[in-house]
Order: structure tokens, then C-alpha cells, then sequence
């Protein structure tokens, strides 16, 4: 079972793991990614989120095709929330499953690894002070 | 030809826009517009790095560029 989801709304791990239940797997990996409330000792106030939604599904359809072939695991549940986020909302949510731990752990760390260098989403930090679009300057 | 080009994150704030037009040869390629759009927004050679997804996929440098094409151009992605 594949699911990918981008949404405004507040991202629910139950969901998620109910998306990826099945009998025949008894490994789990989640992996949540969650906003911090501060990056190199400034405070962030809110992140917000932007995203090509046709093309960023597609780029996360590839990686997980990329992850079930190259790991054999069974089942990928990825759900990205964009729009307006504050220090401990969950940004994602990624669930693996299968029968074998080691694939699902090695397979959940190569969606978010890759997800974070193909996937057209891009994230600006406001601060007190000011505001600064992620990874944009060298 | 025209060419519609749209724009996020940074870039959005560089064209000061979330889509431009554009009007490039008939016979330009993917170099060609990343070529005009440097001379136009110098900020764009600022950036890390940026690439043109053609149709919602990364396009290379010598791909043949359409009027029909969906255009949009690429900063350092920070999803996750």
C-alpha cells in the first residue's frame, strides 16, 4: 500500500498507521518531523510551508517506488502538511512496514533523506527580527 | 515564442511575482531561459543553486523548450 498526502490541515499518525496495517508485517518505522523552536539560537516564531503539489507528488511517488524496490518493504504512508506551522506542529509523517525491521528502518531513513533533496516543498523561517527562506543561499 | 514561468519560495520574491511571461526564441532550450533569466534577475545566481522543471520534472540543460510547457523554476528545496 502506497498513500501520499499533502495537506493544510494537521497531520494525524493514527491515520497513518492505520493506512499502513497490514497482518502480514510485523515491522513498523515512523519517522515524524516536527518544527523546531529555534535555529542557530534565534527563536523561530512560525515556518511557512510552500509546495509545486503536482510535481511534489509525483517527486515522493518516485522515492517511495525507489524505497520499495531498493528495500523490498510492502507498505509507505507519506503525509506532508504545508501552510502556516508553529514550534511542534508535525511537518511529516512517514510509516513503513513490512515483515523485516531492518528494511523498514533503512527504507523509512531513505524517503525522509531524499525527500528533503528532490521534493519541490520549501519552508521559510520567520523570526522576531525577520524571515529566511531554508537552504536558499550558499 | 511566450513562455509562462512559475515561481516559489525565493524566487517568488525575486520575480516579485508567482508567475512572469516571458518571451525567448522558438528554438530555446532549457540553458537558453536559465541564460535570459540570470540577465533579467541577477539574484538568481545568488541562490545555492536552481533548477527548471519542465511538465513537473527536472529538465536538463539542453531539453527543447515549447510555449504549451508548464515552466517553473526550482530554489533548494527544504521539505521535511
Amino acid at each position: 500500500m502506497i498513500d501520499i498526502k499533502i495537506t493544510d490541515q494537521k497531520l494525524d499518525i493514527n491515520q497513518c498507521l492505520e493506512i499502513a496495517q497490514d497482518l502480514g508485517s510485523g515491522g513498523i518505522a515512523t519517522f515524524l518531523g516536527t518544527v523546531r523552536n529555534q535555529t542557530k539560537g534565534k527563536s523561530v516564531i512560525r515556518l511557512e510551508y510552500e509546495c509545486y503539489e503536482p510535481m511534489a507528488i509525483k517527486e515522493i511517488r518516485k522515492i517511495i517506488d525507489q524505497a520499495i524496490a531498493q528495500f523490498s518493504v510492502r507498505n509507505i504512508v507519506v503525509h506532508h502538511r504545508i501552510g502556516t506551522l508553529f514550534p511542534g506542529d508535525e511537518a511529516i509523517i512517514i510509516v513503513v512496514s513490512d515483515g523485516h525491521r531492518d528494511a523498514v528502518f533503512e527504507a523509512c531513513k531513505y524517503v525522509i533523506d531524499t525527500i528533503k533533496q528532490t521534493v519541490p516543498i520549501w519552508k521559510k523561517e520567520v523570526f522576531e527580527d525577520g524571515e529566511e527562506w531554508i537552504s536558499a543561499h550558499p | 515564442m511566450k513562455l509562462k514561468i512559475l515561481a516559489f519560495g525565493i524566487v517568488k520574491d525575486i520575480f516579485g511575482n508567482s508567475e512572469i511571461e516571458l518571451q525567448m526564441p522558438e528554438t530555446a532550450n532549457v540553458k537558453d531561459l536559465k541564460n535570459e533569466l540570470e540577465e533579467k534577475y541577477e539574484a538568481l545566481k545568488r541562490l545555492k543553486s536552481y533548477f527548471i522543471a519542465v511538465n513537473e520534472e527536472y529538465a536538463e540543460d539542453d531539453l527543447q523548450l515549447h510555449p504549451n510547457n508548464e515552466i517553473a523554476i526550482i530554489p533548494p528545496v527544504s521539505g521535511g
